[in-house]
């Protein structure tokens, strides 16, 4: 029985608050590695967007926020251990929330802002008219 | 799983006051009601993350700011005579490296090894203070170029934003060096081990964070 135990951890990811269990250094360090690779290749695929000639003009802010994106999951998953463990229900959840929150308050400024912008005269144009 | 397992799960289905791992078959299922309350380090790490994801709320707050205000230059130098991308990229890369470090040191904590653990947080903590040396000096510089805080809107945003991150890699390698001197002093004691997890995600989450200054603010507003 107790054994049966040991090698059920085996499979599970760690969650932010997790004792490993048994000595898996090796495999550890490989993980962390790959994290670090992924990283660094989606840092560069961004820099890389954002002066080349091959991305049409208009589209490259959406090429390096999609590659953002994707390299904030890379830290999240391989340096932070946010995964889809049971354990982890919690700190999903909690991030799903921040998520949002994050969501309402920067789209949410642009909107309103955009609209002021389109409906509000600068002062300049304001002194302009009153001339 | 044995008969009695399965017996036991019948007469007490959610293993209440068991502790932790007193479950079978969802034995590391905390928080579904069936391994009993979480470790405390489950708890610690929970209750860091909440702070950590206000924190990053906080940061969204200026990052609105700047997105609102990025094109706002009022006669002034743009985001594209401004950054010098080398050096950003260098920034990137060093504490991209010192993420990876830290995350070594989280290995040493947990083999209990004090030389590495020892030697992979000074070399986060180098690394983490050659970021900060970067980023004071293309602060000087900008300073010094007439593109202060002071100049427009779009450079006001621009220095909260990265300076707020400044302030906290600044308190990032202040907590380093405590945890640095307490793993010394007091060894790898659970309270300590717990100390150094908030550490490890508060660092990792600042890379997180200089993930979207890179990208939204350097990269994008080279483009302009």
């Amino acid at each position: 029985m107790s054994t049966d135990l040991s090698n059920n951890t085996e499979g599970l990811d760690l969650a932010p608050g997790d004792e490993p269990t048994g000595h898996r250094l090796r495999s550890d360090i490989g993980t962390y590695l790959l994290g670090l690779v992924l990283a660094a290749a989606l840092t560069a695929a961004s820099f890389w967007a954002a002066h080349t000639p091959l991305i049409y003009g208009p589209s490259v802010p959406i090429a390096i926020s999609v590659l953002a994106v994707a390299q904030m999951g890379i830290h999240l998953v391989f340096f932070l251990h946010i995964t889809t463990a049971p354990d982890n229900t919690n700190n999903v959840l909690a991030l799903g929330f921040g998520l949002l929150i994050v969501c309402i308050v920067v789209l949410g400024s642009l909107w309103i802002m955009t609209h002021l912008g389109e409906n509000v005269h600068s002062v300049p144009d304001v002194m302009r008219m009153q001339r | 799983m044995s008969t009695a397992a399965t017996h036991f799960r019948q007469t007490d289905p959610y293993k209440l006051g068991h502790g932790h791992g007193g479950g079978y078959s969802h034995r590391y299922a905390t928080g579904h009601g069936e391994g009993g309350p979480a470790s405390k380090r489950v708890v610690v790490g929970y209750g860091f993350w909440i702070f950590l994801l206000s924190d990053i709320i906080m940061f969204s707050a200026f990052f609105a700011a700047y997105a609102v205000l990025s094109r706002e230059f009022a006669g002034g130098p743009t985001g594209r005579e401004l950054f010098d991308l080398r050096g950003t990229a260098l920034q990137t890369a060093v504490l991209l490296a010192s993420s990876f470090t830290c995350g070594m040191a989280t290995l040493a904590v947990e083999q209990r090894n004090q030389k590495w653990t020892q030697i992979a947080l000074l070399i986060t903590g180098l690394l983490g203070a050659t970021f900060l040396l970067l980023e004071v000096r293309e602060f000087t510089e900008l300073v010094e170029r007439g593109a202060g805080p002071t100049r427009s809107a779009f450079l006001s945003s621009f220095f909260a934003l990265v300076g707020c991150h400044g302030i906290h890699v600044t308190v990032g390698l202040l907590w380093l060096g405590t945890m640095m001197a307490q793993f010394l002093a007091k060894g790898f004691r659970e309270n300590i081990r717990h100390r150094y997890l908030c550490f490890s995600l508060f660092w990792h989450t600042l890379d997180i964070i200089w993930v979207a200054l890179f990208s939204l603010v350097y990269l994008v507003g080279s483009l302009q």
